[in-house]
């Protein structure tokens, strides 16, 4: 079975461009030069140029001994966090800044949840000198307020999306209004694996880096490049994406795919997609989304604005349907003591999405010498004040 | 001969007007199709509201939310719709976003349209290969037409398609846009209907998005058979005085 787009755009039942004709000459024109730019000898130059000097790669993969005991396991963890602007985020937003200038583009828009997406991409446009619209649900705004302050010192202009929950889901809705009434000079930057083919397939391609190098230093490490475990948390799901990416042709590394279930998958406060969801279509793709029997879509609700999103990328959702990859949940409970215990241990402070995979290290039963991956896919800082309420600091 | 394909034949400068179901009141539905009908309104598109409809404005988003508050569901439309020919002797569309008519079953959407006299959709985001693909014969089968937007932006190639695979209408868009902004024809637009005109479609064609006024709903029929009013006639609507409200847009735009 192939776990990559096929030449319509689709992952098994899932992929496809359900977007207005208004947004067609834009989609269209990325689907057909997408790859073209990408495998482009000058671009990888200067993509690989940036990713080294700029953003600090390769990230290190760090064998967390004090963890690693407690589990009885060999835990690596995959340090997205040690990134330029704190998460995988920025892997993305460079990637499509060079995109986007080959396109003559002048303008970019992007949306954001945690404000991690956000600040990648208002970075590149300083980098690149673009101008730099982002829109931010009005919610994330007041619970992510160090983030906004960062896109607005860099220049960008954040608009709250003030429409449905106020959160990622209307922040991209937003996102694609603006790229409908500005069909010539705007590229639109999406932060995950989500949105009309090519989206999915290009933010995966530009993610994947993250298991490119893994499977390196797993190799100069342990001496083989095949984990028993690869783990990742799945908000639209590009850190899990680019995690999963060169591991899954490979059926003997399992793939464990980890959302947040909010304050319990059944509490009615959740965001575990898989779990609650049902197949069809949001923002441009087919794939599983939390709705009611109507076809409305489900308000979700995470601790972690990262996750607070009620889709998954259609590759994911092909993933999950054909059970190459195992998608579970943890709540805000369990991630956030997690992050405590990472603290604790490692003296990483991890962002909340991110404690997500580390929590669900807890439900595992490894049989000793495994070698597990976790990605750690950014920084606490952002999280401080939740950390800081939730704990008492 | 089907609704649509006569109401073309026999009319010039036709008005279409949009509004959302269940707004302003959940029951309202079928009320605000007689009085447009009896306004003097040519073709109803009644909106089945979506949760998060992208291709929409500030006032559809408003009504399809208050809609949805209400409790607006497709069953329970087809149910307010179900004496619509009783009553209503205009064509109707249906229109609204893929995911809600996914959910319902296509099959079972086009049949339960086909059952109310509805003569076909308009879904701005499915798109015109899997339309084709997967769910063309199913429209066919049920006697639905399904009518496909065209931008200043879509290439010349992509309206013959569009041509060929309709049965209706081809819609216009003065602008690539959401819904609820102002038309303005500069130089380009008129370029751009002029373009379309000189192609010389088998199908006629309708001018929407940006029309609110008597003046810019002349301009429409200018350069196509007609015009569409959403916005403008969704914020004009009264829940006071629905009746009223209703006639009085319609009469303002006609002149
Ligand atoms: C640190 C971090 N991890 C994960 C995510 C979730 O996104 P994705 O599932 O696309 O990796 C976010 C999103 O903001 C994030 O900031």
């Amino acid at each position: 079975m192939s776990y990559f787009v096929n030449e319509k755009g689709y992952y098994g039942d899932f992929g496809g461009a359900y977007i207005p004709e208004m947004l067609y000459p834009n989609v269209e024109e990325l689907r057909n030069s997408y790859l073209k730019i990408i495998a482009d000898e000058n671009f990888q130059k200067e993509f690989h140029e940036l990713l080294k000097d700029y953003v600090g790669r390769p990230s290190p993969l760090y064998l967390a001994k004090r963890l690693s005991q407690k589990y009885n396991a060999n835990i690596f963890l995959k340090r997205e966090d040690l990134n330029h602007t704190g998460a995988h985020k920025i892997n993305n937003t460079i990637g499509q800044i060079l995109l986007a200038e080959r396109l003559g583009k002048k303008r970019i828009i992007a949306e954001t949840g945690a404000g991690q997406h956000g600040v990648a991409t208002a970075t590149v446009c300083a980098l690149r000198g673009l101008e730099c619209v982002v829109y931010m649900g009005e919610i994330d705004i007041k619970r992510q307020a160090p983030n906004v302050a960062r896109m607005k010192m860099l220049g960008a202009k954040v608009v709250p999306a003030t429409s449905g929950s106020k959160t990622l889901k209307d922040a991209t809705n937003e996102a694609m209004r603006d790229w409908i009434n500005n069909p010539v000079d705007t590229h639109y930057i999406i932060g995950s694996v989500v949105g009309p083919h090519p989206y999915p397939d290009m933010v995966a391609i530009f993610q994947s880096i993250i298991s490119e190098e893994t499977k390196k230093q797993l190799l100069e490490q342990t001496g083989s490049d095949q984990p028993d475990y690869v783990l990742a948390c799945v908000g639209g799901g590009s850190n899990a994406m680019g995690m999963f990416y060169h591991f899954l042709a490979d059926e003997k590394v399992k793939l464990v795919a980890v959302e947040a279930a909010g304050k319990g998958v059944d509490s009615g406060h959740s965001a575990a997609t898989t779990a609650l969801g049902k197949e069809g279509v949001l923002h441009g793709s087919r794939s599983i989304l939390m709705q009611t029997p109507d076809g409305q879509v489900v308000e979700p609700y995470s601790v972690s604005a990262g996750l607070d999103y009620p889709g998954i990328g259609p590759q994911h959702a092909h993933l999950f349907k054909s059970g190459r990859g195992e998608y579970v949940s943890v709540t805000d409970d369990e991630s956030l003591q997690a992050g405590l215990l990472l603290t604790q241990l490692e003296g990483i402070i991890p962002a909340i999405e991110s404690a997500h995979a580390l929590a669900y290290l807890e439900k595992m039963k490894f049989t000793s010498h495994e070698n597990v991956v976790v990605c750690l896919s950014g920084r606490g800082d952002k999280d401080m004040d939740t950390y800081m309420k939730y704990f008492d600091l | 001969m089907n609704r649509i394909n006569k109401l073309f034949q026999e009319k010039k400068n036709i008005l279409s007007i949009y509004y959302t179901a269940g707004y302003p009141g959940l029951n309202d539905t079928l009320k605000i199709a007689e009085e447009l009908e009896l306004a003097g309104a040519d073709l109803l598109e009644i909106g089945f509201p979506y949760s998060d409809p992208v291709a929409d404005g500030p006032v559809i988003q408003a009504s399809s939310k208050e809609a949805l508050d209400a409790g607006m569901t497709l069953q329970l439309l087809f149910g307010q719709l179900k004496e619509l020919r009783k009553t209503v002797n205009i064509p109707v569309l249906l229109m609204g976003y893929v995911n809600p008519m996914l959910q319902y079953g296509v099959d079972n959407f086009c049949k339960s349209c086909a059952e109310v006299g509805v003569d076909g959709c308009i879904v701005p985001d499915l798109p015109m290969v899997e339309y084709e693909e997967l769910y063309m014969d199913v429209f066919k089968k049920h006697g639905l037409t399904n009518i496909f937007l065209v931008t200043p932006q879509t290439s010349d190639e992509r309206i013959r398609k569009i041509d060929g695979l309709t049965t209706g209408f081809i819609y216009l868009l003065s602008s690539s846009a959401t819904t609820g902004q102002n038309l303005q024809v500069s130089d380009q637009t008129e370029a751009y209907f002029s373009r379309i005109a000189a192609m010389k479609l088998d199908h006629p064609t309708m001018i929407g998005f940006g029309i609110s006024s008597g003046e810019t709903f002349d301009k429409a029929c200018k350069f196509a058979n007609g015009g569409i009013i959403g916005s403008a006639f969704v914020k004009s609507l009264d829940p006071q005085d629905l009746k009223g409200s209703v006639h009085r847009f319609v009469e303002k735009i006609r002149g």
